[in-house]
């Protein structure tokens, strides 16, 4: 057999070519990405067209900005016939006001700690290399806080946090000795006792015998983005714990409790934020026994808190229901009561499916406390009507609205893209 | 003797209530009730105290007085002589009415926005999602502001429409006008109209002295006014309730069109038909009526005749749509998402085209996982019309909230009654969205 190889068929690959230009490299993803066909590549030039109209506005108008002026008018006879420039100055002469409001400027350095602070109190949950012995600075912040912001005797705070220490014992010895659910009763009673009637003199004898304090700071010099950051941090710690507990009792079997629990919920949700400030501004008072006067800033605080723990609790409750029945089974197998099957089993991995409903509720409440300008208080939006009201700089608008736009889309921005980190961070699924 | 004695009978023990889990829940509720009870009863009774020193113990007659104050945008008659009670009315239509063009717009923006950010145009889909995160993140309050600010500070003002050098003129035939105190469109008049029905006429002796001259039309064909409680115009219900007709004729021709394409297999042409039967009809109507557009026309400082929008009424309007629809466009585009790859593919395989795909298939599902966040949208986009209040757009907060308690002092009762009309709205939408989702549910075994 000859074996001359006379087949038409090639017997080896040919070398591989390179790709078209048109479909690889930075031409193929515009062709893919842009034009793909005639209804999509004319989308894209209107959309160019709009962003080039855009920017063609705002840049010059930006870079060409005036920041040494002292009135608008000064800021328009510098622009003179030039094109169309921001006026920048207002911003550089009023930011510390937007920021402090009329915060005594010797004393920023207590905001500004206390929100570090803070953020050192919430890096454990954040950031993963950071040493747990930090939740010892979680647990101081709520005292340390309110008295770097406020000032007064450093003694409050701590007779404060003694309040904790003894409900926490009272409530040990009598659950060791009795009852657990009496030591439910007694423990915070002994706490409010504490704090009503003993803490008083404990602080007034400690300050006398140390005198350690700061200048006091009255709630109405609060202001700019100062108070909207306190007022948010607030609402946020405080109306966490309350909607885990308003969640948990709309969920319970007591029909009491669970009545209660969803008339408030639904109460709160069904009106507006701003209802619920009037009724802190001016309906308030006559709740109380006559004579009680206490900081608008406060009872805005509690307004707030209890506006959003309605829907943290719905939230939540919406987490609860997405968890297979099977590990409240599990947890009741396991002979664990309720509280700690809640603590260990349910809880972990019921917020950690709600982290993002939590935080957009976060969100909405920290934008929410602009309302605060409707009712006179001077947050952000409250000092742009004043520095617009001052005769230097009635006009200016843009500047202005546009820098605390631009603050509070840094602040609630970042919030969540946070909150997306934390759910990778505690993801355990597989997929 | 007997030595036997009854198994020992569990007698109720006091210390049961504590230790016996089938009592103690019981002890729980009562405690937390009779809590909950005595803290209401102490602050209703410093309530009752406080109210009684200040002189103002509970009443509503405050309701029926005079209000002795102006409403700029208004639905329905209201003059300053009229009610507290009116005004609160005319507050709450002004909050409904914000309230439902604001969802109609937010509706479409948002679907708009939603599908473009699943354009599959990298260039569009950024833009949507700028979109979404911009206005998202900055509070509502100030997108407000800020639109009224946009809204007065760049259009013209009135008088630039005026003379022969006109900085500014009118738009699409001299029929729009947009001026930095709002805008007017032409508004539909009837130059042989049925006239207007008063309701609840009272039986003072004014009503029915109104009501006397109320049927002698003044020459410009405008009701009097003051002639009962509010009128209703009998041209927009003959217009209504022919065009309503004509619908259900329309879906009674849809269904005969079904039952000859079941039995034949082939479907008549309904399109063409459905429209005829809906505009003829209409149409005729409106020439019997004698229907012409009434323009607005510069007179003095300002425009007059046509339908005016104030423009704190448009300011709160474009704002409240653009910051909801930023929400919706997430929530629809989270219900497409939500909807399996495979059941339109599905779908595809059986033979249906694109259109019915997405009609028959995708969106029906889609709107299950839409409907829910999008109704509560609607719920949050009502509740933040309240902040017309920022931008002077009297709506129920604005009136009943704002200047009837600052002229009548009744914190209590105006406050109490503002909440309660929230509330209402809330619960009637709330009530009627759980009745969607009971009929749309999944029916699982």
């Amino acid at each position: 057999m000859s074996s001359t190889d006379n087949s038409y068929v090639r017997t080896e690959m040919l070398p591989e070519r390179e790709a078209p230009t048109g479909n690889v490299g930075i031409v193929g993803w515009i062709r893919k990405n842009l034009f793909p066909d005639v209804f999509s590549s004319i989308l894209t030039l209107i959309a160019l067209f709009f962003i080039y109209q855009l920017l063609a506005g705002l840049v010059p108008w930006l870079t060409g900005g005036i920041w040494n002026a002292s009135s608008l008018s000064e800021c328009r006879e510098i622009i003179g016939d030039g094109p169309a420039a921001a006026c920048l100055a207002v911003i550089h002469e009023r930011f510390w006001q937007l920021m402090y409001g009329f915060y005594p400027s010797d004393s920023y350095w207590r905001p500004n700690l206390a929100f570090i602070l803070l953020f050192a109190a919430i890096s454990p949950v954040l950031f993963d290399g950071v040493s747990r012995k930090m939740f010892i600075a979680t647990a101081t912040v709520p005292f340390i806080g309110p008295w770097l912001l406020w000032g007064g005797s450093f003694w409050a705070p701590v007779t404060a946090a003694l309040g904790f220490v003894v409900g926490y014992f009272v409530y040990k010895l009598v659950a060791k000795s009795m009852n657990n659910l009496l030591a439910l009763i007694l423990g915070p009673l002994a706490a409010i006792i504490w704090w009503l009637v003993i803490s008083g003199y404990v602080s007034s004898g400690l300050a006398s015998v140390i005198p350690l304090g700061l200048e006091p700071v009255a709630s109405r010099d609060f202001g700019g983005f100062m108070l909207a950051v306190t007022l948010g941090i607030t609402g946020i710690a405080l109306s966490f714990p309350l909607g885990i507990v308003l969640a948990l009792g709309r969920l319970s079997d007591l029909v009491i409790i669970k009545t209660l629990c969803v008339g408030f919920i639904e109460f709160i949700r069904g009106v507006p934020l701003i209802t619920l400030l009037f009724v802190a501004q001016v309906m308030l008072s006559y709740f109380l026994p006559k004579g009680t006067d206490f900081d608008i800033i406060l009872r805005v605080m509690i307004m707030i808190t209890l506006f959003a723990s309605a829907y943290m609790a719905e939230v939540i409750r919406g987490g609860l229901a997405a968890l297979p029945t099977g590990q409240y089974e599990a947890a009741d197998a396991l002979g664990l009561d309720y509280w700690q099957a809640q603590r260990l089993i349910i809880m972990p991995q019921a917020l950690k499916i709600s982290i993002p409903g939590i935080v957009s509720t976060f969100i909405g409440l920290f934008k929410d406390t602009t309302l605060v300008s409707i009712i006179g208080l001077s947050d952000p939006i409250g000092w742009v009507k004043l520095i617009q009201s001052n005769s230097e700089w009635t006009g200016v608008v843009w500047e202005l609205y546009g820098f605390v736009a631009l603050v509070f889309f840094l602040f609630c921005f970042s919030m969540s893209r946070s909150s997306m980190y934390l759910e990778r961070k505690l993801q355990t699924g597989h997929n | 003797m007997t030595t036997l004695t009854d198994p020992p009978k569990e007698s109720f023990r006091l210390s049961m209530l504590l230790y016996d889990s089938r009592y103690r829940s019981m002890t729980i509720q009562i405690i937390a009730l009779l809590a909950f009870m005595l803290g209401a009863a102490w602050l209703i009774n410093n309530a009752r105290i406080n109210l009684a020193i200040a002189g103002k113990e509970i009443s509503w007659a405050f309701l029926s007085s005079p209000s002795g104050y102006d409403i700029n945008q208004r639905l329905i008659d209201y003059t300053s002589q009229s009610s507290h009670g009116r005004a609160a009315v005319v507050g709450l239509m002004n909050t409904l009415l914000v309230a439902v063009m604001g969802c109609i717009l937010a509706t479409f923006l948002g679907v708009v926005v939603g599908v473009l950010r699943l354009s599959k145009n990298w260039i569009i889909s950024r833009l949507a999602a700028v979109y979404v995160e911009g206005f998202r993140n900055v509070p509502v309050l100030l997108w407000i502001v800020l639109s009224m600010t946009i809204l007065a500070e760049t259009l013209p003002q009135p008088r630039d429409f005026r003379g022969d050098d006109a900085t500014a003129s009118m738009m699409l035939f001299d029929s729009v006008a947009i001026t930095n105190r709002g805008i007017y469109i032409p508004e539909p008049l009837f130059s042989r109209g049925l006239g207007d029905i008063p309701v609840l006429v009272g039986n003072s002796e004014e009503a029915v002295a109104a009501c006397a001259s109320y049927y002698d039309l003044d020459g410009d064909g405008q009701p009097a006014t003051g002639c009962g409680t509010f009128q209703i115009s009998l041209d927009l219900v003959a217009f209504l309730s022919v065009l309503i007709a004509m619908v259900m004729i329309t879906k009674m021709n849809n269904k005969r069109a079904d039952r000859i394409q079941d039995a034949t297999g082939d479907r008549p042409a309904t399109t063409l038909v459905n429209l005829a039967i809906v505009v003829l009809p209409v149409v005729s109507l409106l020439w019997y009526l004698g229907f012409y557009l009434g323009y607005p026309e510069l007179k003095g400082f300002n425009f007059r005749g046509g339908t005016y929008f104030r423009n704190s009424l448009i300011a709160l309007w474009l704002a409240l749509s653009l910051y909801t629809a930023a929400f919706i466009a997430e929530n629809v585009r989270a219900g497409i998402m939500a909807i399996a790859k495979g059941q339109s593919e599905a779908a595809a395989a059986l033979g249906l085209r694109q259109g019915p795909i997405m009609r028959l298939v995708v969106l029906p599902q889609a709107l299950r996982v839409i409907v829910p966040p999008l109704i509560s949208q609607y719920l949050n986009l009502t509740k933040n019309s309240s902040l017309a209040i920022a931008v002077g757009y009297m709506d129920v907060t604005g009136t009943l909230g704002g200047i009837t308690l600052n002229q009548t002092g009744r914190e209590m009762e105006t406050l109490l009654l503002l909440m309660a009309c929230y509330l209402v709205i809330s619960l009637v939408v709330s009530t009627v969205m759980n009745a969607y989702n009971e009929r749309t549910k999944l029916k699982e075994r």
